[in-house]
């Protein structure tokens, strides 16, 4: 016979969050190591590597996520491998991640004035010294902020992950939906819990943000 | 042994077609459905109103920070429970134009608020109707900075609508799903499907940027 969602089923649920944000946190951190090597060839003195970085993001941003955790999936199997589905997703995500980190950590580069390059110029500094020692540091702590909120949308996208199969949160919910047939008070519940981790997080983006906006102003007013 | 084998793939390709159509017009009433929602919801989290107000907050902070795919679920596997039964086509949209609705409500409240009081002030001096100050000082400068937003968004609504493909909707990524099950090569389906998901990115970003050099030339006066 079917059960009824109960406190259990909520243990359950939690469990499973946790593989949600271990997802997460291995798309950030793997996304992040090639995004930040996509983000230097990007803007690189050097012209093939920025076509072939902005080639890169601009097939990753042109398609859907859906489609790239599918290609992850079937295309490891066709070389003959039986793959995990924590493997391929975690192989698409960095692939997701990394083009969107890329381009959000450009845009920081970028916001750096080209007055510090030139006194950087000025000083004899080499291109890799500049970005090592002028550039990077500050766009660092410009990036922060948005950042932190593209790991809401990694978060909210690892419910992806279920459909090939890899059991995080939305999938834990799939399962508990179909053994209780309440989909209705269990996807709620499911829905609850990112909206708390969601919201957390992006509350801390904001603050962030409005932290480096006073710090700019207040630094151009003096 | 590694190799391709597309033969299957472009075999259906009138089938790709057909998903590919369902896709853009799932893109383009989703963000018209969207747009309507959005100029509401940014009128409402405008308003003097509180209740209004916290309700619009509310809607978009719910939308933006759950998962497109529960918020589907709820919609097309939830609401049965409480008696509101819908088809995969109604239920698809639905969700999609309140996904859309959210972001819009926030583009459309940055497009009004990026039209500067002096503007309205100096058009009434200058002795223009309430019509056309509404139209030339108002509208036109509000459209203009909301576009490249608006146009993203449809990028982004269109590549998030793959994911109704999991309540069986047969646009673009439900076809490729349909089409490896009959060829049993899924890779090829899939990157054939990626690909056409890039030309029609490529073509709408195309043509949304002349449109901008047309509509909104005023813009691009001495750049």
């Amino acid at each position: 016979m079917f059960q009824t969602f109960s406190f259990y089923h909520v243990g359950f649920l939690a469990q499973a969050a946790t593989w949600t944000l271990l997802l997460s946190m291995i798309a950030l951190v793997s996304g992040g190591l090639f995004g930040a090597i996509v983000a230097l060839a990007r803007v690189s003195p050097f012209a093939p590597l920025r076509w072939i970085t902005s080639a890169y993001i601009y097939v990753v941003q042109g398609t859907p996520l859906l489609v790239l955790l599918f290609l992850a999936y079937f295309g490891v199997a066709l070389a003959g491998y039986d793959v995990p589905a924590l493997v391929a997703a975690a192989f698409a995500f960095t692939i997701y991640a990394a083009a969107f980190l890329a381009e959000i950590w450009r845009g920081c580069i970028e916001a750096i004035g080209t007055g510090q390059w030139e006194g950087a110029k000025a000083l004899g500094l080499s291109w890799s010294r500049t970005m090592r020692l002028v550039i990077v540091p500050q766009a660092m702590r410009l990036a922060v902020p948005p950042t932190v909120g593209f790991f809401v949308q990694l978060v909210k996208n690892t419910a992806l992950a279920s459909v090939i199969g890899f059991v995080e949160l939305t999938r834990a919910g799939q399962i508990v939906a179909n053994s209780t047939f309440q989909p209705l008070s269990v996807y709620l519940t499911v829905g609850a819990m990112y909206f708390v981790i969601c919201s957390i997080l992006s509350f801390v983006s904001r603050q962030l943000d409005a932290r480096i906006t006073v710090n700019a102003a207040s630094t151009a007013a003096h | 042994m590694f190799y391709l084998d597309f033969s299957g793939a472009f075999a259906r390709w009138g089938v790709f077609m057909h998903g590919g159509v369902f896709t853009i017009i799932l893109a383009i009433i989703a963000t018209l459905l969207g747009s309507l929602i959005g100029v509401v919801g940014a009128a409402a989290r405008m308003s003097a109103f509180a209740p209004a107000r916290l309700a619009a907050f509310g809607y978009v902070e719910i939308i933006r920070n759950t998962p497109f795919l529960i918020q589907i679920y709820v919609i097309y596997f939830g609401l049965p429970a409480v008696g509101f039964r819908l088809e995969p086509w109604p239920a698809a949209i639905i969700a999609l134009s309140l996904y859309a609705g959210a972001y819009i409500t926030e583009i459309v409240r940055a497009g009004v608020g990026s039209v500067a009081k002096g503007q309205v002030e100096a058009a009434r001096t200058l002795g223009l109707s309430p019509y056309l100050t509404f139209r030339l000082v108002i509208l036109r400068p509000a459209l203009a900075a909301v576009y490249p937003a608006l146009t993203s968004q449809f990028i982004l609504i269109m590549l998030a609508s793959s994911i109704v493909s999991t309540i069986s909707i047969p646009e673009l990524t439900g076809v490729a799903n349909d089409v490896q099950g009959l060829t049993f090569r899924s890779f090829e389906a899939f990157l054939l499907v990626a690909a056409i998901y890039l030309v029609l990115t490529a073509a709408f970003k195309g043509a949304f940027a002349a449109i901008d050099r047309v509509a909104f030339a005023f813009r691009h006066v001495g750049r």
